[in-house]
Order: structure tokens, then C-alpha cells, then sequence
């Protein structure tokens, strides 16, 4: 158990070494110096009004990578989570923006209409899958676009957008104060009061993976459908709900920016969270604590970009170094994972040496 | 990149005095404000970025313009990213203020609100935005363009040109400002054939905004239209473009370009014989009077609209393709000048 905590860290710590080590030769070739870059980046990206972005990033880039690390775990690739995000803030904007309720009521109801469009988005693929056979990537590639779609549709101001004078945005209309999201002041800035929702769904996929029925047959009919069908699961149902389940916190990528931010959803709404999402479940394991760390890092490499602009550093540059993290990252896990199975082998190896002495021992009292 | 001659800089000076002296400034409040001396320029790019050709590139081009007169003064430039939040074009806003640029150029709509926040934070700092006037502050100047009026001559081009009484209008994304575009163009064709016949495909709807830099698709779409029966195709969809313009070559039809004459351009080479004419939008005019206003000290808040009066918008007459039409443009101009020909910035329903 140890061991595999140990190889969990050193895992990505190796990618992210390799990665830098990549990087540093793009740019000795550069002739810059990569530790002035580096050194730019830290004391930009860790500037306190910095942390403050991070963390507001961070949150709703841990939400995509939860979402992703739960299809993971079922062996599914959820690269839906762009158009299940957007279809649900869309639609949590546009109810949002409907009516004033009271303050509590007002943002619990706008937080279940993105879980809840983004769960019934999601599902549709499920659905796909468990009943026709079809790939959930085909299926939600192709649902992603259609929801692109149907959002600039109905983001017409003939339709449910609207159009300020003077601008060129498209947007929903603007959610009374009721359903906005107070924010947290911290190290001077403002961190989106959804934060805690997020440290709640991490908790939430924790305990739901590893401390629930639910979560065992999730896990069960990843590993192997088979086994876990003849083991009693009912393997197709847990598939859908798995898909509806990513689908659903893939809703909620985007309530921290839609609740405590803009307070509507227009064109310059930021887009995606796939990649990203699946990235992170990658390099944090599909752990709720290695996924955060990840967020964090990936929302600090994505800021501090900005810096290496100025430096005369192309920041296409962060762009390689997440790419050749996520490379890296697969190749060390299949690297550690056939660590472990040497390992396990001889484990088993010498535990069934002993076992059978142990049998020689005992037919020889019988006899 | 772009072939940009100096005589025709020259021009563009010419152009951007008279611009400057007729601009339809509203000013908001009038800021008192000193002549400034510019060391650094700030450019925060929308997506796409400077390298592809089109409002940002043009945008960049308004800067360089600057400093090439300028010595000394530098660009200090930041892109954009697909996942950016308006807290992350704060940011970049933001950045560019504390790093010494004065002013800021912000390329696009998509800055508006953050540009709210930054510049009322750096009340010494002037900013320009690109496409937009809905931001009213002291040290803002919106830089807005009639972009209807220079589609509408260039949709009447293309009227007089088809034969087929069937053109084309392939806009990059789908947004109300593409859609002024497609109305000006649309309105253009049929005010010299009332009876034409407008095909309109967009190639992407956002947040997909591949559509502005995908000659594959801009390809495909101007193909499906002359299969349909169209014998000119006008591209409001930046890099896409270019695809239109194989499409037109491959198939011996008529292609319209956008923002820059595009007959110009290196990579447009082999197309030369079947660009029609481009509906210049002049950012680049826009941004050097924006950034020449704040050197004279003649800077004003509020919005500049750049059109067909002021010369910010026009059409390119490259290649002479379009020499024989001279007399017609110069009525719809002279009629459009004088608001006795109203152009539509909206599409019909």
C-alpha cells in the first residue's frame, strides 16, 4: 500500500520533470534562459491577485477533471464534457435569469439546472452506448457540437440571448442579485464562493468511489464488465448512470465563473473543458487530491503564460509542456504499473511457495 | 506576411488625416488629456492571434505602423486562449498596464467587461477596444467600423459581376458583428439585381471559432455554393478565405476577400485571378489614429466610428477587376455617404 502511494507521487512528478527538462532545451536553443523563465513565471504566477485567478480556474478546471476521473474509472472517455458544461450553464443562466426567488433558493436552483441539463446531456450518450453499442467518444463528439449548436440558436436576441447596444456580445440576460454567488475575499482578491461546492464534490467522489455500494460496482464493472455482470451487477445500468453522473458534475464546471463572475452566459464564455478534464484526471490518478493539485498547477501554468509573452517567449511553449506532462504521464504509469505487476508476482510467487510447503507439511501429519 | 508597399502607406496617412478630421466621434466626457509620450504599446490579441491574417493582424499592423515612425517605442503583445474566463482578459489587461504600456489596444468585443474593471483602475493608461463602444470611461475610446458599408459595395461587385443571378456570403463565425457582414452584402447585391439570389453558410458557430481559420471549410462551403448555381462568393471568415479562393480558381468562378486587400497577400499568389475585389476594414487606421490621438494629445473618450466617410472602410480595387464598375460605386458611395442609401447591419429574417 506504501509502495503504491510512493509510485502514485513520483509518477508525475517524473512527468512534470521530464517535461521541464524538454522545455529547458527548446529554449537553451532559444538561447534564453530557462531559469529566468522560470524564476519570471514563479514570482508572477504566485503574486497574491495571482493565486486569487488560480484558484477560481482551478476550481471549475477540478470540476472537468472529477467529471473525466469518474468515466475513467469505468473505463469511459467522457470527451463530452464541453458540450455537457455548456449546455448546462446555458441553461442554468437563462433560468437564472428568469425570475428572483430567495438568495439561497435562487442559486441552489440554478446549481440543479446545470447538474442537472449537463446529467440529462450526458446521459444521452450512456443511453447510446449501453443500448445501440456505440463508442461514448463518437457519441459525444457529435453531442458536443450539437449542443455548440443549439446554445448559439438559442442565444439569438430573437431567442433567449440578448444584445446590449453598442456591443457585438451575445448574452443571456443578466441573474438578479438573489442568484449570485457572494465571493470569498482572500490575500486581497476575490476567490468565487463556489470553491466550497468544489472541495464538496471532491469529498462527494471520494466517498461515493470508495465507501458506497455504488461506488464498488462502478469500479467492479470497470475493471471488467464480465466479471462484474456474473458477479451480479447490473453492468449496462451502471454504465449509464456512471455517463449521466460525469455529465451531471460536468454541468457544474462552469458555476463559479456564471454564479460569482459574469452572472450571464455570452459568447466570450470561456470553452474547453475536455481536454483539460481529461488531462488532469490523468496526471492526479483519478484521486480527488491528485486531480486538485493538478487543477492547481495546470490553472498556474496557464497564468503565468501571460509573463512569457513579455519575456519575448512564445507562451505556445506552456501549451508543449502540458502536452508532453499528459505524454509523459502515460508512459510513467505504464512504466509503474508494470513495476507493481513484477512486483505483485513475485509476491504471489513466493506466498504460493510457502502455501505449498505449508500442504507438504500438512499431508505429511496426516499420512 | 502581407505585402504592404510605402507608397500605399502614404496613402493610408493621407486617408487617416482626412479620417481623423471627419471622425463621428461621440464623446462622452470631455478628457482633458496632454499629449503623451509613448514608449510602450500594449496589444491584447483576440483568438486567432497576430500571425493570421485579419482584424488582429491588422490590429498589430496599426501598432507597427506607430512604431516604424517611432523609434524606440516597443509592442508589447499577449494572446488570447480558447479557455479564457473575463477574469483571464482582466488579467492580461491588467498585465500590460502594470508592465508600463500606455495605451493599450484590446482586439475585440470579447474585452468589454473586463476592460471595464482595468481601466478604471488605470485612469493614466488609455485603452482602445476593437469592435465595441459599450464601455464609457474617460481613458476608453471604442474603434468601431461601418463594416455593412464596405460589404454592401462589395456585394454590388458582385451582382454586377455574376451572371448567374446567384451569389455568396460565407461568414467565418456566427455572430451578430460577421452578421453585419452578410446584411451590408446582401442588401449591396440586391440593390443593383433585386431579384438575386443570396446563399449564406456560416462555418462554425461559437465557441467553436475554428470557422475564422479553416480554408478546409471555407473551401467546401464556397464550393457547395458554385455548385449551387453561384458565380461569386465574398468570405467575411478570416483565414477561411483562402479556401474560397482555391475553390473559386479550381472551379473558374469569382472570389470576394475581407479586412486587408487580400490580392496582396504572398499566400494569395496563385488566386490572384479570381479575386474580385476585398471590403477593406481598416483596423490598422483605426489603431494608429487611436494611438497618433493620444501622442498629439488629441485623444477623446467615447466611440470612433470608422466608415465609408471617413475612409475606414472601403474596397480594394487590386488587379482591376472591378475598374469597370467605377461609376456605379461611386454613386452607392456618394449615396451611402450621404444617408440616402441606408445599409442594414442586420439580416433580413
Amino acid at each position: 500500500m506504501k509502495s503504491r502511494i510512493f509510485w502514485g507521487i513520483v509518477a508525475p512528478v517524473a512527468a512534470i520533470v521530464t517535461s521541464l527538462l524538454l522545455i529547458s532545451g527548446i529554449l537553451l536553443l532559444k538561447h534564453t534562459s530557462p531559469v529566468d523563465i522560470l524564476k519570471a513565471m514563479i514570482d508572477y504566477g504566485f503574486s497574491p491577485r495571482n493565486i486569487v485567478a488560480e484558484l477560481n480556474i482551478a476550481s471549475g478546471y477540478y470540476i472537468a477533471g472529477v467529471a473525466a476521473a469518474i468515466g475513467f474509472k469505468m473505463m469511459l472517455f467522457n470527451i463530452g464534457i464541453d458540450g455537457q458544461y455548456r449546455l448546462a450553464v446555458f441553461f442554468a443562466a437563462v433560468v437564472g435569469g428568469l425570475f428572483t426567488l430567495p438568495p439561497v433558493l435562487h442559486v441552489t436552483l440554478i446549481i440543479l439546472v446545470g447538474a442537472i441539463v449537463g446529467g440529462l446531456w450526458g446521459s444521452i450518450a450512456g443511453y447510446l452506448k449501453v443500448k445501440r453499442g456505440i463508442s461514448e467518444v463518437i457519441s459525444n463528439i457529435m453531442l458536443n457540437a450539437i449542443a455548440a449548436g443549439l446554445v448559439a440558436y438559442l442565444l439569438q436576441p430573437t431567442r433567449l440571448g440578448e444584445q446590449a447596444e453598442g456591443s457585438n456580445n451575445l448574452n443571456t440576460p443578466i441573474i438578479a442579485p438573489s442568484g449570485q454567488l457572494p465571493t470569498i475575499p482572500f490575500l486581497g482578491g476575490q476567490i468565487h464562493g463556489f470553491i466550497i461546492f468544489t472541495v464538496f464534490i471532491g469529498l462527494a467522489y471520494w466517498v461515493l468511489l470508495n465507501k458506497s455500494t455504488f461506488g464498488f460496482n462502478l469500479r467492479a464493472t470497470g475493471l471488467s464488465f464480465k466479471a462484474a455482470r456474473a458477479g451480479g451487477v447490473n453492468a449496462p445500468k451502471m454504465i449509464f448512470v456512471t455517463m449521466a453522473l460525469s455529465g451531471a458534475i460536468a454541468g457544474l464546471t462552469g458555476m463559479g465563473t456564471l454564479l460569482s463572475e459574469t452572472h450571464s452566459y455570452s459568447i466570450s464564455f470561456p470553452s474547453g473543458y475536455a481536454l483539460t478534464g481529461l488531462a488532469l484526471a490523468l496526471l492526479g490518478r483519478n484521486h480527488p487530491v491528485g486531480i486538485a493539485f493538478a487543477a492547481y498547477f495546470w490553472a498556474f501554468l496557464d497564468r503565468s503564460a501571460g509573463v512569457l509573452d513579455l519575456n519575448g517567449v512564445p507562451k505556445e511553449i506552456i501549451t508543449i509542456m502540458q502536452g508532453t506532462i499528459v505524454l509523459s504521464i502515460v508512459v510513467a504509469y505504464e512504466i509503474v504499473k508494470r513495476i507493481n505487476k513484477q512486483q505483485e508476482q513475485k509476491l504471489v510467487g513466493s506466498a504460493s511457495a510457502t502455501l505449498k510447503v505449508s500442504a507438504t507439511t500438512e499431508g505429511e501429519a496426516s499420512a | 506576411m502581407q505585402n504592404r508597399n510605402t507608397k500605399k502607406k502614404g496613402l493610408l496617412a493621407v486617408v487617416l488625416a482626412a479620417g481623423l478630421a471627419f471622425s463621428v466621434v461621440t464623446a462622452t466626457a470631455p478628457s482633458a488629456s496632454a499629449a503623451t509620450k509613448i514608449t510602450k504599446i500594449g496589444v491584447a490579441f483576440d483568438l486567432g492571434g497576430r500571425d493570421i491574417p485579419g482584424f488582429n493582424q491588422l490590429a498589430y499592423f496599426g501598432a507597427r505602423d506607430y512604431v516604424k515612425t517611432h523609434k524606440g517605442v516597443k509592442i508589447q503583445e499577449l494572446q488570447a486562449a480558447l479557455s479564457d474566463t473575463d477574469a483571464t482578459r482582466e488579467e492580461r489587461l491588467r498585465l500590460l498596464a502594470t508592465s508600463g504600456s500606455n495605451p493599450i489596444i484590446a482586439v475585440g468585443f470579447t474585452y468589454a467587461s473586463s476592460l471595464k474593471i482595468v481601466a478604471a483602475e488605470f485612469p493614466d493608461v488609455k485603452f482602445g477596444i476593437v469592435d465595441d463602444s459599450t464601455v464609457v470611461l474617460p481613458n476608453v475610446q471604442g474603434i468601431v467600423f461601418a463594416e455593412q458599408e464596405g460589404s454592401f459595395l462589395v456585394g454590388a461587385a458582385a451582382a454586377l459581376k455574376s451572371k448567374t443571378g446567384n451569389v455568396g456570403f460565407i461568414g467565418g463565425v456566427q455572430t451578430p458583428l460577421i452578421q453585419k457582414f452578410e446584411a451590408g452584402y446582401a442588401a449591396g447585391a440586391k440593390s443593383v439585381n433585386k431579384k438575386i439570389k443570396v446563399q449564406v453558410s456560416y462555418l462554425s458557430v461559437f465557441p467553436d471559432f475554428s470557422g475564422f481559420n479553416d480554408p478546409a471549410k471555407g473551401e467546401e462551403a464556397a464550393r457547395g455554393m458554385f455548385d449551387n448555381g453561384a458565380d461569386v462568393v465574398y468570405s467575411a471568415a478570416g483565414g477561411s478565405g483562402a479556401g474560397a479562393h482555391k475553390a473559386a480558381l479550381a472551379m473558374k468562378k469569382w472570389s470576394i476577400g475581407v479586412d486587408a486587400d487580400e490580392w496582396a497577400f504572398p499566400s494569395n499568389k496563385a488566386y490572384k485571378s479570381v479575386i474580385l475585389t476585398s471590403m477593406l476594414k481598416k483596423v490598422d487606421v483605426g489603431v494608429l489614429a487611436f494611438i497618433n490621438s493620444i501622442d498629439k494629445g488629441t485623444f477623446k473618450s467615447g466611440s470612433v466610428t470608422f466608415n465609408l466617410k471617413n475612409g475606414g472602410i472601403g474596397y480594394s480595387t487590386s488587379g482591376g477587376r472591378v475598374s469597370s464598375y467605377k461609376k456605379k460605386m461611386d454613386t452607392l458611395i456618394a449615396g451611402i455617404v450621404k444617408g440616402k442609401i441606408k445599409v442594414p447591419s442586420k439580416p433580413a429574417m
